[in-house]
């Protein structure tokens, strides 16, 4: 049985190989033609690994009240300066990443596979299952992004949970539209009509032959909308309905004491609020970029 | 003889130097820059947060008592531009009887509710009753502050009487609470619960609106008892959370004043943006954050755990600090340090958690941690409100206090109702609270403390941590019956070594300083120690 399954290892071994050789030819291939997609995701691939190493990378604990510092400007001690309560901003920063990224690619993904499957299930089933679909993402898509997560937290309340799930519904009717587009042509193809033919499952003929064919949306959706949970989160929490202090979160160091004392400590707005812009910029960079590459129609 | 007279003995010239002593004493007497009250204009001012219900009688948050307390009269009252006088409001004079136990209220004549119905003792009885004998599922949070009375009757129509089991020194100013607002006796018979949902009073405003997330609408009573009054046509309460966001309201002039308080910076931020436009106006608070923790769950049912969590604390760096970025200061015992009953500092500091050596006080709270076997890293849920200032500058505060004896705790943040709900109903582990009052009185600041079920087997409504204490049943019983003042304080002090030394139920953070900056169009206002006693009726505005 072992000796089995090392064989077909083995086996696998010169496929998977060359699969990863093209994967690397792609991505020298998107460089060349993207450079400021891949700048951009140079960049968040840079944050996601300051977010990971906060606790080595931090100089101090984001959380420690220093009342002895209260509202000093950056310096040598405290690069990005200190926050009323004397917290060093930027230590802060580094760990606001991770609630960032952690929200950010938490309601993307689950939002974006939600409303995939969604909207291949409405585009494969057709008739009455695609016009109620329709229609309740019509209902759903009526309300601003902002407004609809608003409201979902406040009938949920505040934490973090609650703010990814919020963002992640707000998100599912307009990710669906995009797949159940491309899943209708997909559908229509020869491949799907003879795995009918065949009498395959509806569910292997949707997870095996449809959602492989719009993963290019899939992604790209993805991508646009990470930057768009950051800056949905950094605005709930702003409006104190994402996540609560004295957690690390740009969009919460942004709120309240930092509004309060701007004139006396511009630094405990301006950081954090540099790094929501760059943040975004760059998976908006990222999300054009990937766009242009995998969508045929734009390939010159 | 007849040639000379001397000036003083002509008549006309007598009258006239008494016309013009008379004149330079009006002159002098009157303060420079006064001004006769205006009639007219609508006041706009702010409300951090909305009221849970409208039932004064249930509720405990400034959240109700500042949009809706104007429609409303009391019995008597606290005179908000003289406290702690207490004035006559509904009742127009009292008696009582030689031995302090009997007390006998006139009721004004001619008192409208605004349905047009006439007023009777019969209103003020079914209220009263409402807040002290209440019945079934109805919840009045304060009836433990008046278990000194035995019955309440409606002798005829004008007259209420208050029969007293024991003589209580501050039974008036107990009955001037601006939380015993007088309903109308057919109501609450009907149905007891109308009020929560429903206004309907005899005070100098009439309900108009109330559009939750947005404002509260009061219109003049033109058929008010008092003449003249009120000076307002109207007013709105806008409800606006964000602290900076009403710090801008008031500099914007869309709203002329916040009744509850502003912190330091925010204060100068308004002035240096009004100048002379600004009137500020600063007092002692009889208010203050503390500690519930709920004795219903572990660990917070071993008194070891509570101990420790009071002596990580560091009290008086905390004052020092957050005096600063938010309205909490003085660092005080169960009672407000600036009042007559303050605990005196050499006192206070024996308490735990309240010593200068922190470090020896988070040791011994390590041991106490260890003793109780709570292990370190140990992870609670602390209940707040999200009514910025100053609780989340508080909780904040205490997090990290904690986080240094080695705890973890997630901090909840809820709205008012909501929060208040969790409180009443235990959901919580520990949560931010507050013990805000109208006058200082251990009778009314210690009722909070007392059991959840009152030794008379009433349910203390206040008390949300759960527990039965009757050790501090019996001492606030004591209390409240002593009629020397020095062993009432010496009882007094055997409670709040009990509560905050012993067994730690509860425990006190920080007092809070009141600064409230506002329009100098704004007038008929005077800043007191609480934030609960403001009805508008003599308030108006210059332009």
């Amino acid at each position: 049985m072992a000796s089995g399954v090392r064989a077909v290892a083995q086996a696998r071994g010169p496929a998977v190989a060359a699969g990863r050789r093209v994967q690397r030819r792609w991505l020298a291939r998107f460089a060349r033609r993207y450079p400021l997609g891949a700048m951009a995701g140079i960049a968040i691939l840079g944050l996601t690994v300051f977010a990971g190493l906060a606790n080595h990378l931090a100089p101090y604990d984001p959380l420690a009240n220093d009342f002895g510092t209260m509202f000093a400007a950056p310096g040598a001690r405290h690069w990005f300066g200190t926050d009323a309560f004397g917290r060093d901003v930027l230590s802060r920063i580094l760990y606001g990443a991770r609630t960032a990224l952690l929200v950010g690619f938490a309601a993307s993904l689950v939002g974006a596979t939600i409303g995939g499957t969604v909207g291949v299930a409405a585009a494969y089933f057709g008739g009455t299952t695609d016009l109620i679909i329709q229609r309740l993402a019509d209902i759903m898509i009526s309300f601003p992004i902002i407004i609809l997560a608003l409201a979902i937290v406040a009938i949920l309340g505040s934490g973090t949970f609650n703010l990814v799930a919020a963002i992640a519904v707000s998100f599912v009717p307009r990710i669906e539209l995009v797949v159940r587009a491309s899943a209708l042509s997909v559908r229509e193809t020869t491949y799907v009509e003879a795995a009918r033919a065949i009498g395959a499952r509806h569910w292997r003929i949707v997870f095996r032959h449809m959602v492989p064919n719009v993963t290019a949306p899939y992604l790209v959706m993805l991508t646009a909308f990470l930057g768009q949970a950051i800056l949905l989160e950094a605005s709930l929490s702003f409006l104190g309905l994402g996540v609560n202090e004295p957690t690390p979160a740009w969009g919460l160091m942004l709120s309240g004491a930092a509004v309060e004392f701007v004139q006396r400590a511009p630094w405990m707005a301006i950081f954090p609020g540099l790094a929501i812009t760059f943040t975004v910029l760059a998976f908006n960079v990222l999300g054009d970029s990937l766009r242009d590459a995998l969508d045929p129609r734009l390939r010159i | 003889m007849h040639g000379s007279h001397a000036p003083g003995r002509r008549p006309e010239l007598r009258i006239v130097a008494v016309l013009v002593t008379g004149l330079l004493f009006w002159l002098l007497s009157a303060p420079l820059g006064a001004q006769q009250p205006r009639t007219g204009g609508t006041l706009t001012f702010i409300v951090s947060a909305e009221p849970p219900s409208f039932d004064a009688h249930r509720e405990v948050t400034f959240a109700l008592i500042h949009p809706a307390r104007p429609h409303y009269n009391l019995l008597v009252k606290f005179d908000p531009l003289n406290y702690p006088k207490v004035v006559p409001d509904l009742a127009e004079s009292w008696t009582i009887s030689p031995d302090g136990t009997t007390y006998t209220f006139k009721i004004r004549r001619g008192v409208r509710f605004h349905d047009g119905s006439v007023l009777t003792s019969r209103d003020i009885k079914a209220s009263y009753d409402k807040i002290i004998f209440p019945k079934g599922d109805v919840i009045s949070v304060r009836q433990g502050a008046y278990t000194m009375v035995a019955s309440v009757e409606a002798a005829d129509p004008t007259t209420v009487v208050f029969r007293l089991k024991w003589k209580a020194p501050s039974f008036l100013q107990d009955v001037a609470s601006p939380w015993n607002w007088i309903y109308k006796a057919d109501i609450i018979e009907k149905d007891p619960h109308w009020y929560e949902r429903n206004i309907m009073g005899t005070g100098p405003f009439k309900f108009v609106e109330y559009v939750r997330g947005s404002h509260w609408v009061g219109a003049r009573n033109e058929d008010y008892w008092v003449r003249g009054r009120p000076y307002l046509d109207g007013y709105r309460a806008v409800f606006i959370g964000n602290a900076a966001a009403q710090v801008n309201a008031i500099k914007s002039g869309q709203a002329l004043v916040e009744f509850r308080g502003f912190s330091p910076p925010q204060r100068d931020d308004v002035v240096r943006t009004l100048g002379s436009g600004a009137t500020v106006q600063e007092s002692g608070w009889l208010c203050n954050n503390t500690v519930v923790f709920n004795s219903r769950h572990r660990p917070f049912d071993d008194a070891r755990f509570r101990k420790a969590l009071s002596l990580a604390i560091d009290r008086w760096g905390g004052s020092t600090a957050l005096s600063q970025i938010a309205f909490v200061g003085p660092v005080g015992g169960l009672l407000r340090p600036e009042g007559p009953f303050a605990t005196p500092q050499a006192e206070l500091e024996k308490l735990a958690g309240y010593g200068r050596d922190i470090a020896a006080a988070r040791a011994e709270a390590k041991k106490l941690l260890a003793e109780a076997g709570v292990p370190e890293g140990f992870e609670f849920n602390l209940l707040n409100r999200n009514v910025e200032m100053p609780y989340r500058y508080v909780a904040v505060f205490l997090i990290d206090q904690w986080r240094q004896i080695g705890l973890k705790v997630n901090h909840v943040v809820k709205e008012t109702g909501p929060y208040l709900a969790d409180e009443r109903a235990g959901n919580f582990d520990a949560a931010v609270d507050f013990n805000c009052d109208f006058y200082d009185d251990p009778d009314l600041q210690l009722v909070k403390f007392l059991s959840v079920e009152l030794p008379n087997g009433s349910v203390n409504g206040l008390n949300y941590g759960g527990y039965i204490d009757r050790t501090l049943d019996r001492l606030y019983d004591e209390q409240s019956r002593t009629e020397d003042a020095a062993r009432r304080i010496t009882v007094v002090r055997q409670f709040e070594k009990r509560l905050l030394d012993e067994k730690v139920w509860q425990i006190y953070v920080l007092w809070w300083k009141r600064i409230i900056p506002h329009s100098t169009k704004l007038h008929g206002y005077k800043v007191g120690p609480s934030h609960y006693l403001e009805d508008l009726q003599d308030v108006w505005i210059s332009e």
